[in-house]
């Protein structure tokens, strides 16, 4: 991974809440930063392919869209499996994110989490069958912890200052 | 659930990742969707005041740019009210949940570096008294290309 510059920096965090919806969103990025739009586009090309910016695109708001139903499966994986467990996860195509998390013993043994979205119970519930058939014996255990509550979802508000970063997109 | 037809699902649907690089995205968008740009820039904008859409933009790797962890805490129910609002009030927690477990608060606080994340986690920690459970990312597995929405 190349380091980001000033630059690169600039443009994240000018662009973190959205582009401007504007014919030449790039061109609006650019004149705040005192940029040309060419630069801002190829530099966001760049960070794509260097896999800092994961995507570029359209992000739906779940929730909003009817996926009142927002669980957090967790997994406990044998550590020697964890990337194959991970893998699968993936590949069932429901999964919004998955990482690998400490177990911190003896109050929380699952080390893979990965958010599913549904608009109901049954659906979530079948959600969560699809992925435990996945993983199969990998899994030595799991829970769901559904959202009952959304207490604070802001995204992407940080590094007015000098950087920032988001684990998650929403 | 707000209405939307059938060319807000394909701009909600076909659009999350591969955003046209190109000096005007948007007419690229229309092009494709064989709509006026002026028309992809209205429904985006209607979307996005309706909160359909977050935004349209960049999703970055966790922690390229910062540093994050996800924070959980097993809050007597009492309490629950009023220990959620103080978590909510740093500006450095973005995502907070209550769920259903003992854990019962969960939350994302980003900053920008570590040492900023730790000092948010060990003040919720002091000011509670209760446990706060540290889980930073270890490794991200789904190379997030999007999540297909099932419309029926």
């Amino acid at each position: 991974m190349t380091k980001l510059d000033d630059i690169d920096r600039a443009i994240v965090i000018a662009t973190q809440g959205g582009l401007p919806l504007v014919a030449d969103p790039y061109g609006a990025v650019a004149d705040a930063l005192g940029l040309s739009a060419e630069v801002v586009i190829a530099r966001l090309d760049a960070m794509q392919q260097d896999g800092v910016v994961r995507r570029i695109g359209v992000v739906p708001n779940h929730y909003a869209l009817g996926y009142r139903f927002n669980g957090m499966t967790v997994w406990d994986v044998a550590d020697d499996h964890v990337e194959e467990a991970g893998r699968r996860l993936c590949a069932t195509g429901v999964v919004s994110h998955c990482y690998q998390r400490p177990r911190l013993l003896p109050d929380w043994p699952y080390n893979i989490f990965a958010m599913i979205h549904a608009r109901d119970e049954a659906a979530a519930t079948a959600l969560v069958e699809r992925l435990a058939t996945a993983l199969g014996p990998l899994a030595r255990g799991h829970r769901v912890l559904f959202s009952t509550r959304i207490l604070k979802k802001t995204g992407l508000r940080l590094g007015r200052q000098q950087g920032g970063g988001t684990p998650c997109s929403g | 659930m707000a209405q939307l037809d059938a060319i807000d699902r394909h701009l909600l649907d076909d659009f999350q990742h591969d955003f046209p690089l190109d000096p005007r995205p948007y007419a690229a968008m229309a092009k494709r969707l064989g709509i006026a740009e002026s028309e992809v820039l209205s429904r985006l904008e209607r979307l996005r005041q309706k909160g359909t859409v977050s935004r349209v933009g960049a999703v970055i790797r966790p922690h390229a740019v910062g540093h994050s962890t996800l924070a959980a805490m097993a809050v007597p129910p009492d309490w629950l009210e009023h220990v959620a609002e103080m978590v909510s009030g740093y500006a450095e927690v973005n995502h907070n949940y209550q769920r259903d477990h003992r854990l019962n608060l969960w939350f994302v606080v980003a900053a920008t570096g570590r040492d900023e994340v730790q000092a948010v986690l060990d003040d919720i920690a002091r000011r509670t008294g209760l446990d706060v459970l540290d889980l930073p990312m270890v490794e991200q597995f789904h190379i997030d290309l999007g999540f297909g929405l099932r419309w029926n």
